[in-house]
């Protein structure tokens, strides 16, 4: 369920290492949580993401839910297709429906993150 | 599961989307044994429902049922509630979860009639079949002739053996019925039901999907479009005010509301622009602040987002362009006319 080659934070976001670049999405139990995801905001490309802000808002029909940025950096890819079909962070959380890419800025911050088996016990906990 | 009022509820079952069409397309079923339940019995039962609640109990016959409120001496809402004639010396009220308490205290401290109060609630389950596939699930389950109650009439008969209030009220837009049973019964006819409605896709349904389907067909939600602040003419209840029907608790304050005139006033609204309005939203005129979003969200069926929110008389025109302070940002709204969603072929 929870790759083991991403990282994860408490808030329920991940991040893939691709490069220089950190691939950030919300988790699965994120999207199980929220339900039916209806409106997705998107932080702007070229904004600067630090660790632990908002970076965007995913809405579910019952709720909304702020996203954190798991990693520093600059914004330099968003997702757009999920503004057109939000319902794939439903559908595929961990892979087409990525949310941004940002450039890392201090890579060293993906040590505070939880690594998969932490937080499949974080999961565990909640449920 | 949630928290709610001392209840463990779920939200969802398997999505509020899919829950929520299948009630508006078939059936669905939901398990709202929160409810409160007040009887009011003994020679005087009608002087005091009469006396406690603002629609015209005395109009009931037995077996029909009547949306009512509660208001304080100050014309604010205690609670909205369902009125249920049961014999001529005794009336069955269905209240909300949350208020039960404050409803039984308030009623019982206004009881100058011969009639007596009973706290009911821990004596029943309420599970509500909602849906155009709704009556014939429930027929599978019951020899009561269900095409013989009228909309907001009932029965009491069984349901697969145990005996149930069947009332044919909702708090969905839809056709349905509501079923007061002994909790000891309620599981096992909870699963009878799932199974009766099987053939027709039904599905067990969450608050989520119950909030979502009173908001489209406009049924007000205690704690958000009426509190102890609102009174009826506010939001668009004056039709379940009787104002002639003699004395009863906040008349007097409606009665001075209505030689002042009404300041503000429940509208619904479309959101034009992206963004989802949500309760507590402020709601922006011309670039000023008007008013509050009381309840808001994605409209599943109609595939629209939708609002209801209190605007100042004077801006309180269909057709208005509004904003909705969504997260700091002014988004484009409008307002419409409502219900934002009616059953096409009511009972």
């Amino acid at each position: 369920m929870y790759p083991d080659e991403f990282k994860y934070t408490r808030e329920h976001e991940w991040v893939k290492v691709e490069g220089d670049l950190g691939v950030v999405g919300i988790t699965f139990h994120a999207q199980q949580a929220l339900g039916d995801i209806v409106y997705v905001e998107l932080p702007k490309v070229g904004s600067q993401a630090v660790q632990g802000k908002a970076i965007g808002t995913v809405e579910s029909v019952k709720a909304v839910s702020d996203i954190y940025a798991p990693v520093s950096g600059e914004v330099v890819e968003v997702n757009e297709t999920l503004t057109q079909t939000p319902e794939l962070l439903n559908r595929d959380p961990h892979g087409e429906a990525w949310l941004a890419k940002i450039r890392l800025s201090a890579p060293e911050e993906l040590e505070r993150l939880l690594s998969a088996a932490q937080y499949r016990d974080l999961v565990a906990e909640e449920s | 599961m949630v928290g709610f009022g001392g209840w463990e509820m779920p939200v969802q079952y398997s999505g509020i989307v899919e829950e929520h069409l299948a009630v508006r397309r078939a059936v669905g079923l939901f398990d709202v044994s929160h409810m409160g339940e007040i009887e009011i019995r003994g020679p005087e039962a009608l002087a005091l429902t009469e006396f406690v609640t603002t629609n015209q109990a005395s109009r009931l016959r037995v077996g029909q049922a009547q949306y009512s409120a509660l208001l304080y001496e100050h014309g604010g809402f205690v609670d909205d509630l369902l009125v249920h004639k049961v014999a001529d010396d005794h009336y069955f009220l269905c209240v909300n979860a949350a208020n039960q308490e404050k409803d039984y205290e308030h009623i019982r401290r206004r009881n100058r009639f011969r009639a007596e109060v009973e706290f009911a609630g821990p004596r029943y389950a309420q599970l509500a079949l909602q849906g155009p596939r709704a009556l014939q699930t429930l027929a599978k389950l019951t020899e009561t002739d269900l095409s013989a109650i009228a909309y907001y009439h009932f029965t009491d008969g069984r349901v697969a053996g145990a005996p149930a209030r069947i009332a044919r009220t909702g708090y969905t837009g839809e056709d349905g019925f509501e079923l007061y049973l002994a909790p000891a019964e309620a599981p096992r006819i909870f699963r009878e039901l799932l199974g009766a409605g099987a053939e027709f896709g039904i599905r067990p349904c969450g608050l989520g999907a119950r909030n979502t389907l009173r908001l489209e067909a406009k049924m007000a939600l205690y704690g958000h479009e009426i509190d102890a602040s609102i009174r009826p003419p506010e939001a668009d209840l004056n039709w379940i005010v009787k104002m002639d029907k003699g004395e009863f608790v906040g008349r007097e304050a409606l009665e001075r509301l209505a030689a002042a005139g009404v300041r503000r006033k429940l509208m619904g609204f479309e959101m034009r622009g992206p963004g989802i309005a949500r309760d507590g939203y402020p709601v922006y005129v011309e670039g000023r602040p008007a008013g509050w979003v009381t309840s808001g969200g994605p409209a599943p069926y109609l595939n629209k987002n939708i609002g209801l929110c209190y605007l100042p008389l004077e801006l309180a025109r269909i057709g208005r362009p509004i904003e909705i302070a969504v997260r700091g940002r002014l988004i484009p709204a409008e307002t419409v006319r409502t219900p934002f969603y009616k059953r096409a072929r009511p009972d």
